[in-house]
């Protein structure tokens, strides 16, 4: 009798730690793109930390600037000195929520909300952005396409460049958050 | 804040290296090699321009007249290591060079004060020897430079280095002047604004011989980046573009209006992309 007590606490166990309610990842991919008249930028970072907890929606990333690679290597350096100014500001954050319901026990794709605050060079904004994710065994796959305008960053464009760099810079978020060892 | 609590699940970062970037905006400060190499995969196409002496007056048009010409090329095979190939107008030379970085500052899990690299080239002059009694044997044609760059910055604004200079010369004019010649470089890059920095360059010649017969290697220069591009316009008074003729061959003296106006132009080609790229 004790024994089957003991192997159905263990079971028991098992399940509750299985059944997580945060999820985490280390190395989603986060690419921006801007397609200026002259020349088309894009950079890539997959280093990307970011957290999910699908009990209460609360959904935060964290993104190391100078992790972003760019194809060409002047424009990293350009950058990381000049426009978000990697040493002085070396992190950008998202501290936000999934705002609409989603069943994250069941498998499938859902089209989510996201509402928050976003910090880059310093400064906060609020957003409120549209994205997908597809829940399944292994973990929730999130991806999210959408913009933001350097302006309100405060990330200036030079004039000599000016019409050169776009001032709108597509952003596409790629993270596979996997259940969170206890 | 919930989401504060979330954010802990990232741990505590674990303790990086920070590699100093940008120490100088090239690979050359103005005249002399800067500590920074082309980034790996990245080819560089040079094109260097000094031109005559601004005391030449109108009629030589403030030295516009008049230019020595260098065009080259640099490759980044790695990171740390680059090689270079050029051609000046100057006695018509052709230089090989090697570039290595042998430290990078840092500060974090690894700490080191200063960047060193060491920059070795060879040059050949190839002007045809009009005197018959003149024997051409190829070995006197040649010159080699050795430098060790030690550089520092000290913070976004301020870049300081010292560059260590032995050069060799198989053939010189007279017996009395040096086949070998120790200088001292120094130079530093001052930021005035974001995108332009004024850099000043140095050449201490220490050899006896050659420190009388000709003059310390002055540079006054400005780098102004534009996008993609890094322009570079300075005010010298060396005539020569490589090593061996601008450190021991210098004859312009600033107080004596002998100033050439320059400018270094380059184009990166990314010839092998980052392995971020390559899917």
């Amino acid at each position: 009798m004790k024994t089957t007590t003991i192997i159905l606490l263990i079971f028991l166990a098992f399940t509750i730690q299985s059944n997580a309610q945060k999820y985490i990842t280390k190395n989603g991919n986060i690419t921006f793109y801007s397609d200026g008249p002259l020349e088309k930028i894009e950079a890539r970072n997959k280093q990307v930390n970011s957290a999910l907890n699908t009990e209460t929606g609360d959904f935060v990333f964290k993104i190391l600037m100078k992790s972003f690679v760019f194809e060409k290597a002047l424009m990293q350096e350009h950058f990381n000195e000049n426009y978000v100014e990697s040493d002085k500001f070396p992190t950008a954050m998202f501290k936000g929520q999934v705002t609409n319901d989603v069943e994250f026990s069941a498998s499938g794709t859902y089209e989510v909300n996201v509402e928050g605050d976003l910090t880059i060079h310093g400064i906060k904004q609020h957003i409120q952005e549209k994205g997908t994710f597809k829940v399944s065994e292994n973990g929730i796959h999130g991806t999210s396409k959408f913009h933001i305008v350097l302006e309100d960053y405060d990330i200036s464009i030079p004039g000599a460049v000016t019409g050169k760099i776009a001032e709108e810079i597509e952003i596409t978020i790629d993270v596979t958050l996997k259940p969170m060892k206890k | 804040m919930a989401q504060d609590e979330l954010m802990d699940a990232f741990g505590e970062d674990e303790p990086t290296t920070e590699y100093a970037y940008a120490t100088f905006k090239t690979t050359r400060i103005s005249l002399g090699q800067s500590v920074e190499n082309p980034p790996s995969g990245n080819l560089i196409f040079d094109i260097q321009h000094h031109f005559g002496r601004v005391n030449g007056g109108a009629y030589e048009f403030f030295g516009l007249d008049l230019a020595t010409l260098r065009l080259g090329l640099q490759y980044g095979i790695t990171d740390w290591l680059a090689i270079g190939i050029g051609r000046s107008t100057l006695e018509k030379t052709y230089d090989g060079s090697v570039k290595a970085k042998i430290l990078r500052q840092s500060t974090g899990a690894v700490s080191m004060p200063v960047s060193i690299s060491y920059f070795g080239s060879i040059a050949i002059n190839t002007l045809k020897i009009e005197d018959p009694a003149i024997r051409d044997n190829f070995s006197d044609r040649l010159s080699y430079v050795n430098q060790l760059l030690i550089a520092r910055k000290f913070s976004s604004a301020i870049s300081l280095q010292l560059s260590p200079t032995f050069i060799h010369r198989n053939l010189v004019e007279k017996t009395v002047d040096d086949n070998d010649v120790w200088a001292l470089g120094a130079g530093g890059r001052f930021k005035l604004s974001k995108r332009i920095s004024l850099n000043l360059e140095y050449y201490w010649v220490i050899s006896e011989q050659t420190a009388k017969d000709y003059h310390d290697s002055f540079t006054v220069g400005f780098d102004i980046e534009t996008g993609g591009h890094v322009f570079q316009l300075f005010f010298t008074n060396s005539q020569g573009i490589v090593e061996q003729h601008f450190i021991p061959q210098t004859t312009g003296n600033w107080l004596d209006g002998d100033i050439h106006f320059g400018f270094n132009i380059s184009r990166a080609f990314v010839l092998s992309k980052p392995k971020e790229f390559r899917e």
